[in-house]
């Protein structure tokens, strides 16, 4: 238990030490808003569906938590590169709880990015209903440790950064694009539909929708189900990676 | 063996069609210092690796404490600690988190972790720089916190990858003598290598010189001094292993640091 707690303190000095860390991985979800809410505002409003801004928040708060999260995980590549990771290696502590630590406090980091990316949101005119805000907040937590346990699985099989561009471009961008971060779910192509069906994030984007008051497309219990399943997953599955890696 | 806490049979690690390490075996006794010395690249710390259940041999036995890297990790993991060759520490946590930090991980109780980091940290001159971030920190004050770390639970095992690479004599005076002391006062077994011979020389009981992989000398620092008739265990030890230069592997280790800054802006 105790070591879970100081892994999980670990990640999150880390994040706040790292202060054009945390402002760095603002630009983007920032760019999005501006750039997508207001540029095609106009376009989605004329097609009668309302204000595109509150359409497009949760999909960029998904972003900034995804993106967070990913990157979160990888950090254990630095770790070994660093050398660090081989003091939590050889430590009397069961790998699997090392792993569960570190996974849950960059969830937890991936969480509070999704926190901050929400306020600028709402900076900009992003109106959600906050009854559920709890639930929004139970939402952004699953997507954080859905994708940090991804990240985590992943960067236990990669021994350097090499791979890194690969990763982001091919499966994290994919993975966002392809989600209904930007569009609504109803009335794609088949094949388009299939593929958005498929990726975990669109369950999670379509939760925090339905939890800030926005219709839901998979319905809100589908959406957690789905989630919680996929993160035990890749919890099962990166503790077990975690647990094989040689040095 | 009476009382041998180390076994190894037979070692055998290799990367590919390159053997790292080839057929060692030795063995070291309980409360003993033993210094395992071999030119760079011998196959030392890919030994070290797999004594400490970080890398799988390809063949032969290791017992720790009568446990199995392979079979029993967790059993052995509780039986060492260990001063790593490369650093291991996070600079981004100060001097003080990052003892904390391996306290906690191998359970020293609090009060004896707060006590023994203060103990520990001036001895190796960091205490009045303890809470400043790692990251601001010379190499050889790293190097010394990483010993100060390894330190701060005293296991039955204590390996010890080049501990005092790159420190100046008083410093590392200083903490040999600790060690000797630790080694003395608990029982504590020390398995180091060092290419300070004369380090090795002071401080050993038992001696072993791999290289290529294999073993090719064992006994006391005098009687391998004897053996290859040298006055210095430095001259003995060139005497046994030759005049070539080794190459290592080298690491990309600088490319990482440098992708970590350009990533981090």
């Amino acid at each position: 238990m105790s070591a879970i707690y100081i892994m999980w303190l670990r990640q999150l000095k880390r994040y706040f030490r790292s202060k054009p860390r945390m402002i760095g991985s603002l630009g983007q979800p920032l760019i999005f808003l501006l750039a997508f809410g207001f540029g095609f505002g106009k376009i989605y409003s004329q097609s009668g569906r309302g204000d595109y801004l509150q359409f497009l928040a949760p999909g960029v708060i998904s972003m900034g938590v995804l993106f967070t999260g990913v990157f979160s995980g990888i950090e254990i590549i630095w770790d070994r590169q660093f050398g660090f990771l081989k003091e939590t290696l050889v430590a009397p502590v069961p790998r699997l709880t090392i792993m569960i630590g570190r996974t849950l406090g960059g969830a937890t980091v991936a969480m509070m990015q999704g926190i901050v990316v929400f306020a600028l949101a709402f900076l900009f005119g992003f109106r959600p209903q906050l009854q559920a805000l709890p639930l929004a907040l139970v939402f952004m937590f699953l997507i954080a440790l859905l994708f940090t346990a991804f990240g985590t699985a992943l960067a236990s099989q990669l021994s350097d950064m090499q791979a890194f561009p690969l990763i982001m471009n091919f499966l994290v961008m994919p993975l966002f694009f392809l989600s209904g971060a930007m569009f609504p779910l109803e009335g794609l192509p088949s094949g388009m539909a299939l593929v958005t069906t498929l990726n975990p994030l669109s369950y999670g984007i379509d939760g925090l929708r339905a939890s800030l008051g926005m219709a839901s497309f998979y319905g809100m219990g589908t959406d957690f189900l789905v989630l919680s399943l996929c993160s035990a997953f890749l919890l099962v599955v990166g503790g077990y990676l975690f647990s094989k890696i040689q040095i | 063996m009476k009382n041998s806490i180390i076994q190894v049979e037979n070692l055998t690690k290799k990367f590919g069609d390159f053997t790292a390490v080839n057929g060692v075996s030795f063995t070291v006794e309980k409360g003993s210092i033993f210094g395992f010395l071999g030119p760079n690249g011998a196959g030392k710390t890919t030994s070290i690796k797999m004594l400490t259940t970080l890398l799988k041999p390809t063949g032969g036995q290791v017992l720790l404490d009568g446990k199995d890297p392979v079979t029993d990790q967790a059993g052995v993991r509780r039986t060492f600690g260990i001063v790593f060759q490369d650093p291991s520490l996070d600079d981004e946590l100060t001097a003080q988190e990052n003892m904390e930090f391996h306290g906690v991980l191998y359970k020293v109780p609090p009060l004896l972790r707060k006590s023994r980091t203060e103990e520990l940290l001036k001895v190796v001159e960091l205490w009045d720089r303890r809470n400043d971030l790692v990251k601001q920190f010379s190499g050889g004050m790293k190097r010394r916190l990483e010993i100060a770390r390894g330190l701060l639970h005293h296991p039955q095992i204590l390996f010890l990858d080049e501990p005092t690479v790159g420190l100046d004599p008083q410093t590392r005076n200083h903490i040999w003598n600790y060690i000797r002391n630790l080694n003395k006062k608990e029982k504590i077994t020390v398995f180091f290598t060092t290419h300070y011979m004369e380090e090795a020389d002071r401080v050993a009981d038992q001696v072993t010189i791999v290289d290529h992989g294999k073993i090719i000398a064992q006994g006391t620092p005098a009687a391998l001094k004897k053996k290859a008739r040298a006055k210095t265990l430095e001259d003995a030890f060139i005497r046994l292993t030759g005049h070539n230069l080794r190459d290592e592997d080298a690491s990309n280790a600088e490319t990482m640091r440098m992708m970590k800054k350009m990533w981090r802006r």
